[in-house]
């Protein structure tokens, strides 16, 4: 019988069991976008199957680290910028857990900026939520990777100098196996998109548009968008790798003035995930690795066995 | 040449295949019952330029290089030839040559390859040669190897001459070539050797020197190892199957060893985009209820610092191995110090918690790694093992049999679905992964996956359901708890064994070391008791927590006492004094931080004229710095 349960059980699951009953309600200030995410995920995870025992959040640094305290999963809070390096290892050791990372525009496009393109090149089977406002809100107010030129805070005060990051078509060159964008202010569309997402075999990147009522009154976050799946406007399949490039590359110069475009941008199904990869090349055990430390009666090698010959 | 000790010294440019060669020599000594010990030198580039490997071979056993050497085999450094390179890196044509002559001890040989070094162009040649007695034998190695097969193979023929001077049977060789070579190359090379042996006996006289090896017997089985060998299957009888690492000399060689030997065992291996994503990978398969290791070398560990806080704070059991060489920053890449300590002490923020070995010898890293291991899961705690370049790349002999150790999967106090479901761990109906009180500081835990056992895990400060907490007597409850661990480890370490101590108990003078320094000090002990100073060492392996009360004893019970390390600050001293609070007055330092690690001489000087005779400085290679006291 495996150690783990809860790993794969059927069984119907209510979105209320990941709401903790004896925390205390959110510190995020009023009308702020995270809420949209936690409402989101909640009517996701059971739509996937998944119940908060076999899940695991991983998440950063700042306002959407807090996410965490107030899903009731298996969480880790871990340091700004590195939830991606803990979930893709937790990923590894045991694939059975619905493994879901998240964290800000600051702390994933800026200072975890490395391991997001590293992620995404290597394809983990994984679904990674950026919480994107366009600022740096728990530190009040700076200027962030994906705030406008121009943009002023007390950090920028002429002004930033430097384009915004284009987080789409990063993610996409980088390899990412499913690139979407949605925003909290459309809560049916996140839902559906993290559905997707954590059904997705490979690395799934969602730029979740979160309004920040506090430092980023102006941020395009309120502004309406249109869902470029079920828009008649546009005839978009999102399998088709340059179309999904091209229109990231327009709407990522456009983000600042108009129409916001969200939806499932890009989704490549055949690429196997990264641990389908070390499989097939021999490196990943079948089974999970974790599992064998519940088992009594799995036999461990010694060191001596398989390698002292050569040293003799 | 004595009889006592062979000191084989094999000198050329890297990649002319210096060390595969010295590696397959030392083994034939150990196979031939020898006790074996190597030390190697090598510049921080892929080919050419000065490398050398020392091979020591004696009947008793050997824990060090010893002082210079008795044998020079100079090959030449086939990629010096090119002019261009010569602004750069200034002629290197003669240094396997000239570079190694101020070692050679008197009465020693000299075999050179005149097919590729120059020995009139080193000024005083012919002088120094009569002034020491050296036993010169040129021959054109190159054009041989040429000749019966490729040029590379002069290594070979460069092994057969050793063989006819040293008077080893090429058996011994060729029996390992044939284990080691494919069939098309093994018989030029087979060749090879011959034709040198052979040109040796005929063409020169080498009854003039007393060139025989020593022989000897082992009790039981051997095999060579390396201290990264020693520690990489260390982990994997401790049942570590995860590994995330990113190269950087010298930690490269265990993240290698572990990510040729993991799949293979069922295990991952992951080479990431830096160190402190490695760490950050390390963390979360340990957080998955895996054992998992992480490592790097000075520069990369420095990125360690946050992932290592964290591992601490969430309390998951975290291995990282630092392999220490010459700083600050990139320093000497392949060159060996042991100035990291402070670093691994104390980096990290907050009153942060470790436990920090330091294995001595080769034989003792398998332990240490099995034992950073046992702690760090054990007590929830990250676990450092530190060693350096030394340490890292010496072959020597264990017994086989050592090990032959029982395998260990335990991961520590991790609850089962039963256990968790039973209760006593939760409160408010919530599993308590981080209870006030609990025996030892270790509060039990449960992995993602687990029925009933769900948790937040946390760097910031949490309560016992691990959520973030900023209330004050929680605050201080998990504190103390997480202090607490430490004196149950201490407690622990005491019953281990690591501390060791050499030399007569009522000895007069001590010496405190740590690390690979062990096996030097200890020579250098038994060379002074010889000489009639009554001295004894000890070699500390746990820095942190540090065992107070075994130093206390160990100084209590000595005059005066030298401490040895290779650093320029004197870090291991200042540990010392800082955990002691005492015994200041009484320590003085040895330091060496030129790159090379001590030879037992050189402490056997360094304690007479400074702690004895209270005279001036040995030499320029080493410093001294005088007690706090004085």
């Amino acid at each position: 019988m495996s150690a783990f349960s809860a790993i794969g059980e059927e069984r119907e699951i209510d979105r209320n069991e990941y709401t903790p009953d004896i925390e205390p309600q959110p510190t995020w200030c009023p009308g702020c976008g995270d809420f949209g995410v936690l409402k989101a995920l909640k009517g996701a995870l059971p739509d996937v199957g998944r119940s908060p025992e076999e899940t695991l959040l991983v998440t950063g640094i700042g306002c959407s680290g807090k996410l965490n305290s107030y899903l009731d999963s298996y969480g880790f809070h871990t340091i700004h910028g590195r939830s991606l390096p803990v979930a893709r290892a937790a990923k590894l050791a045991n694939p059975g857990v619905e493994v879901i990372a998240a964290g800000g525009d600051g702390d994933g496009y800026g200072i975890g900026g490395n391991h997001f393109m590293h992620t995404a090149r290597e394809n983990h089977d994984m679904t990674y939520v950026v919480f994107n406002n366009e600022i740096f809100g728990l530190t009040k107010g700076q200027t962030s990777p994906t705030s406008p030129k121009g943009h002023k805070s007390k950090t920028q005060p002429h002004g930033s100098a430097k384009s915004p990051i284009r987080p789409l078509s990063l993610s996409l060159t980088s390899g990412a196996s499913f690139v979407a964008r949605t925003a909290a202010v459309n809560p049916n569309q996140a839902q559906r998109i993290l559905k997707e997402a954590m059904e997705h075999d490979g690395f799934a990147h969602i730029d979740f548009l979160t309004q920040c009522p506090t430092w980023n009154k102006d941020a395009k976050q309120y502004v309406p968008y249109t869902d470029i799946n079920e828009s008649d406007d546009y005839d978009f399949d999102p399998t088709n790798r340059a179309d999904a490039q091209e229109l990231m590359r327009e709407t990522e110069d456009k983000l600042y003035e108009g129409e916001v475009l969200t939806g499932v941008y890009y989704r490549d199904d055949e690429r196997p995930s990264y641990q389908q990869e070390k499989q097939n090349i021999g490196e990943m055990p079948d089974e999970p690795l974790a599992e064998r430390y519940f088992d009594d009666d799995y036999e461990w090698e010694r060191s001596y066995d398989s390698f002292i010959d050569k040293h003799k | 040449m004595s009889d006592d000790e062979l000191i084989w010294r094999i000198a050329g440019g890297s990649g002319d295949g210096i060390a595969s060669t010295s590696q397959n020599f030392a083994k034939a000594l150990m196979r031939a019952g020898l006790h074996v010990f190597t030390h190697r030198h090598y510049p921080s580039r892929i080919r050419g330029g000065h490398t050398y490997v020392e091979v020591r071979a004696s009947a008793d056993p050997v824990e060090s290089r010893g002082d210079g050497y008795n044998f020079l085999l100079a090959l030449g450094d086939s990629f010096a030839r090119n002019p261009q390179d010569e602004a750069y890196y200034g002629n290197e044509e003669v240094k396997p040559l000239s570079e190694n002559l101020d070692e050679l001890r008197e009465g020693g040989v000299i075999v050179y390859d005149s097919g590729l070094l120059d020995a009139s162009e080193i000024p005083d040649f012919e002088e120094r040669v009569e002034e020491n007695d050296w036993h010169v034998y040129d021959m054109d190695l190159r054009s041989l190897a040429r000749e019966q097969g490729r040029e590379v193979m002069r290594n070979t023929a460069g092994v057969g001459v050793t063989c006819a001077i040293t008077g080893i049977p090429l058996e011994a060789i060729e029996e390992l070539m044939r284990d080691a070579m494919p069939e098309k190359i093994l018989e030029p090379n087979l060749e090879i050797m011959q034709t040198a042996y052979d040109l040796v006996s005929e063409e020169y006289d080498v009854d003039a020197p007393d060139v025989s090896v020593p022989t000897g017997e082992h009790d039981e089985e051997q095999v060579l190892m390396s201290g990264s060998d020693a520690i990489a299957y260390g982990a994997i009888d401790e049942g570590c199957r995860f590994i995330a690492g990113y190269p950087m000399t010298p930690w490269t060689e265990v993240f290698t060893i572990m990510s040729q030997n993991l799949p293979e065992l069922g295990g991952i291996s992951e080479q990431v985009e830096d160190e402190i994503a490695a760490a950050a990978l390390a963390i979360g398969a340990s957080h998955m209820g895996v054992k998992a290791m992480s490592g790097s070398s000075g520069g990369g560990f420095a990125l360690m610092g946050e992932p290592l806080g964290l591992a601490e704070m969430t309390e998951t059991p975290l291995v990282l191995i630092e392999a220490m060489r010459a700083g600050p920053s990139t320093g000497m890449p392949t060159k060996p110090e042991q100035a990291d300590l402070e670093h691994v002490l104390y980096t990290s923020q907050g009153d942060s918690q470790r436990v920090v070995l330091a294995p001595g010898t080769v034989a003792e890293a398998y332990e240490a790694s099995r034992r950073a291991f046992q702690l760090a899961y054990e007590y929830q705690i990250p676990s450092m093992l530190i060693y350096d370049q030394k340490l890292s790349g010496e072959l020597t002999n264990v017994p086989a049999s050592h090990f032959d150790r029982e395998p260990n999967a335990d991961i520590g106090l991790t609850l089962s679905e039963e256990e968790l479901a039973d209760q006593p761990h939760t409160g408010d109906g919530k599993f308590h992964r981080f209870q006030h009180e609990a025996e030892d500081g270790v509060s039990p835990r449960s992995v993602p996956g687990q029925k009933g056992g769900r948790f937040l895990a946390t760097g910031n400060e949490h309560n016992p359901a691990g959520h973030i907490s900023e209330d004050p007597d929680n605050r201080v409850a998990q504190m103390d708890r997480r202090e607490q661990k430490l004196d149950a480890i201490r407690a622990d370490l005491d019953d281990d064994g690591l501390l060791v101590e050499h030399g007569p108990e009522d000895a007069d003078y001590g010496i405190l070391t740590f690390g690979s320094q062990q096996g030097t000090v200890e020579e250098a002990v038994d060379r002074l008791n010889e000489n009639g100073t009554s001295v004894k060492s000890l070699t500390v392996a746990e820095l942190a927590p540090y065992p107070v009360e075994t130093v206390r004893a160990f100084l209590d019970s000595v005059e005066e006492a030298l401490v040895v390390e290779m650093n320029a600050s004197g870090q291991f001293r200042g540990l010392t004094q800082k955990e002691l609070g005492t015994h200041g007055e009484m320590l003085s330092s040895l330091l060496k931080y030129n790159g090379n690690p001590f030879e037992p001489g050189e402490i056997v000087e360094g304690f007479t004229t400074n702690v004895v005779e209270d005279g001036e400085v040995p030499g320029n290679e080493t410093k001294f710095v005088p007690a706090a006291g004085d």
